[in-house]
């Protein structure tokens, strides 16, 4: 028999029995579009962690100054005055893998707006803070340079800062608060950011020009710390290493020995960390639902082909009869099966296309399509499809003629 | 005339529960083109294995069985499945259709299995072959939607559309009622006329009346072969029948 009869051949048999058909495509439909609409929900909520983890500042690199004996005694590191302004300028000048940084330094204390008062710290940095640590400005405007220049008394608080010191409602933006003695406008009120994972509330902030803390409030000349971003996740490890050489040349350190270093430079690795193994631990489940549900699909196909050799065993021997040979049955089934697979196959992409995308209108989730995943489950439930409908051929082909001719 | 069909001496043994059934025990005999031969006898006669034996479905134990000058017996299952397709044209007491096919479809069924017939060549000789049966008006009706004398007609147009050197019906009579019966052997009975050998294997002895040769079968030995000189005609008796209201 020529391959176009045989396709003929199986469309026609299978044109006659729609519902056999239907639901064997039942199983292979239902398992590649639930792998589809799993792998673009499972895609889609690593992307999305992974945005979330990021906004928490995963780049983001420190660093403090430490380490420092002094007759042998182990000095607190806030006590060091090893990190200078030099060290900024020329971070920031010569440091390829980061896109913003930021000297720091901070004070904490009282603030007070009339009759109501409120611990804080004001923390003193330049405008590249707020890229740094994710804050973004709610009203209002972030100081300027021009501001860091002058070491201007203005600053930018948080939400919680702001209704605790204005519980009148009052606009907080122009107000003048007090830190300590030291009088300060507001010149901005930064967006909610709420509770971080260790439960600090990321609204109560104050801050300022780094030269208005260092100068006005703190007098000191030197910094407590520099906070960088890095480009990306993944560069981290090499702005760390970029930054440590470069302030180590600074510093004429020359030693390789990271422990007599007079800062410590500190990246988010836990974050990171914590990151990789929860999408590790999604791609691994995501896996394995959809690898269970595409052999569901496929043993449903063997099940309905087996039933459906049983069924149409007196055909078979018809066809024997009239001058099929065992190889003609075998094919017509196997092109069965390869019809009711690819078919069944694009049926289920298609699907499981659709309902992913209705589930990202429906909901808020973020949900991914990627083309491998279609590609995989599809191909898989060809070979699937075609492994599982090879038995029942194979039985059908074997059938005695005339025991399946009389077949009642 | 040519000599069809010769089997010379076969037997067929089975081995049913470690005991030997002796089915056929030496059966010889010769059909010519152009015959009209019933074979009968009693169930547990060996008629089915003779006729899975002629239908190259089966093959003999020992003997030797020719087919148009095939020797069946040397025959691999492929072999004889391609000349059951050339040479064969099946006619089954249940009709076996396929179902929800049309009659089409059905007769067009043995082509299927020979690609020297291109997709015009076949549905023009199934058409025919409809028209021969005297369906033409029912040619794209399905199988569940006619009678079944229809369907048995279907079936011989399905056995006709290879152009057969013989039609082998298996009790084609036996589930029609006795007009539908007498329109079946009528219709065997033109195509008699026209030149095809027939080989009809049945358990009613008053079919073979209507054939121009009878071969008896009793415990897997021919016990009687006669020529019938006084054909009766069916289409006569299908007229004296009377008309279903």
């Amino acid at each position: 028999m020529n391959i176009k009869n045989l396709i003929t051949v199986a469309l026609r048999s299978m044109n006659n029995n729609k519902m056999r058909c239907f639901l064997t495509m039942l199983g292979i439909i239902i398992g590649v579009s639930s792998v589809i609409i799993m792998m673009a929900v499972g895609h889609g909520s690593k992307i999305g962690i992974k945005q979330q983890i990021s906004e928490m500042g995963s780049n983001m690199v420190m660093i403090h100054p430490g380490n420092m004996k002094r007759g042998g005694v182990q000095q607190s590191s806030s006590s060091m005055q090893s990190l200078k302004m030099e060290d900024y300028t020329s971070l920031k000048e010569n440091c390829r893998y980061i896109t913003a940084i930021s000297p720091t330094v901070s004070s904490s204390g009282q603030l007070v707006f009339g009759n109501n008062n409120h611990p804080s710290s004001i923390t003193g940095c330049n405008e590249d803070y707020l890229d740094i640590r994710q804050y973004k400005i709610g009203s209002g405007s972030m100081f300027s340079e021009s501001d860091i220049q002058t070491a201007a008394k203005v600053c930018v608080v948080g939400k919680t800062v702001a209704s605790e010191l204005f519980t009148n409602g009052e606009e907080p933006i122009g107000q003048t608060i007090r830190f300590g003695t030291i009088p300060f406008t507001i010149v901005g009120v930064l967006k909610s950011k709420g509770y971080n994972s260790m439960g600090q509330d990321q609204d109560d902030v104050v801050i300022a020009p780094y030269t208005t803390v260092q100068k006005r409030i703190l007098a000191i000349n030197y910094l407590q710390s520099i906070v960088a971003s890095a480009v990306s996740e993944e560069l981290t490890e090499k702005a760390v290493e970029e930054m440590r050489i470069i302030l180590r040349e600074n510093h004429k350190i020359t030693t390789d020995d990271e422990d007599l270093d007079d800062f410590s430079i500190r990246s988010q690795e836990e974050l990171t960390s914590m990151m990789t193994s929860v999408t590790d631990m999604l791609t691994i489940l995501l896996s394995c639902v959809a690898g269970i549900s595409l052999i569901v699909g496929g043993i449903g196909i063997m099940n309905i082909m087996y039933v459906s050799v049983t069924e149409r065993i007196k055909e078979i021997g018809l066809r024997m009869s009239v001058g099929a040979k065992s190889r003609d049955i075998l094919s017509q089934f196997l092109v069965e099966a390869v019809i009711m697979s690819v078919a069944g196959g694009l049926i289920g992409v298609l699907f499981g296309v659709i309902v992913s995308t209705l589930l990202a209108l429906i909901t808020s989730w973020t949900i991914v399509i990627s083309p491998s995943s279609i590609a995989i489950s599809f191909g898989v439930c060809c070979v699937i499809g075609i492994f599982f409908g090879w038995y029942p051929a194979k039985k059908a082909a074997n059938l005695d003629p005339i025991e399946a001719i009389r077949y009642e | 005339m040519s000599e069809i069909i010769r089997v010379e001496n076969i037997e067929r043994n089975f081995l049913v529960g470690g005991e030997t059934v002796r089915a056929l025990r030496g059966v010889s005999f010769t059909i010519n083109e152009g015959e009209f031969v019933t074979i009968m006898g009693q169930s547990g006669s060996g008629k089915s294995t003779l006729l899975n034996i002629l239908g190259c479905l089966d093959t003999p134990s020992a003997g030797e069985y020719y087919l148009d000058g095939n020797d069946v017996k040397k025959m691999n299952r492929d072999a004889r499945a391609i000349l059951r397709n050339r040479k064969i044209g099946f006619v089954f007491q249940n009709y076996n259709l396929l179902s929800k096919t049309t009659a089409l479809e059905n007769v067009e069924l043995p082509l299927m299995y020979n690609s020297a017939y291109s997709k015009k060549d076949r549905e023009e000789k199934s058409r025919q072959a409809l028209i021969r049966v005297g369906l033409e008006s029912r040619i794209n009706h399905k199988s569940n939607q006619m009678s079944g004398g229809q369907q048995q007609r279907v079936a011989i147009a399905r056995a006709l559309v290879n152009a057969p050197v013989m039609i082998l019906a298996d009790e084609a009579t036996g589930n029609l009622d006795t007009r539908t019966s007498f329109e079946i052997l009528t219709l065997f009975q033109e195509l008699h006329k026209n030149g095809s050998t027939i080989v009809f294997v049945t358990h009613n002895p008053e079919i073979s009346q209507y054939c121009s040769r009878n071969i008896v079968l009793k415990d897997g030995k021919v016990i009687e072969d006669t020529y019938n000189s006084n054909i009766k005609d069916a289409a006569t008796v299908l007229a004296s029948l009377p008309k279903e209201d």
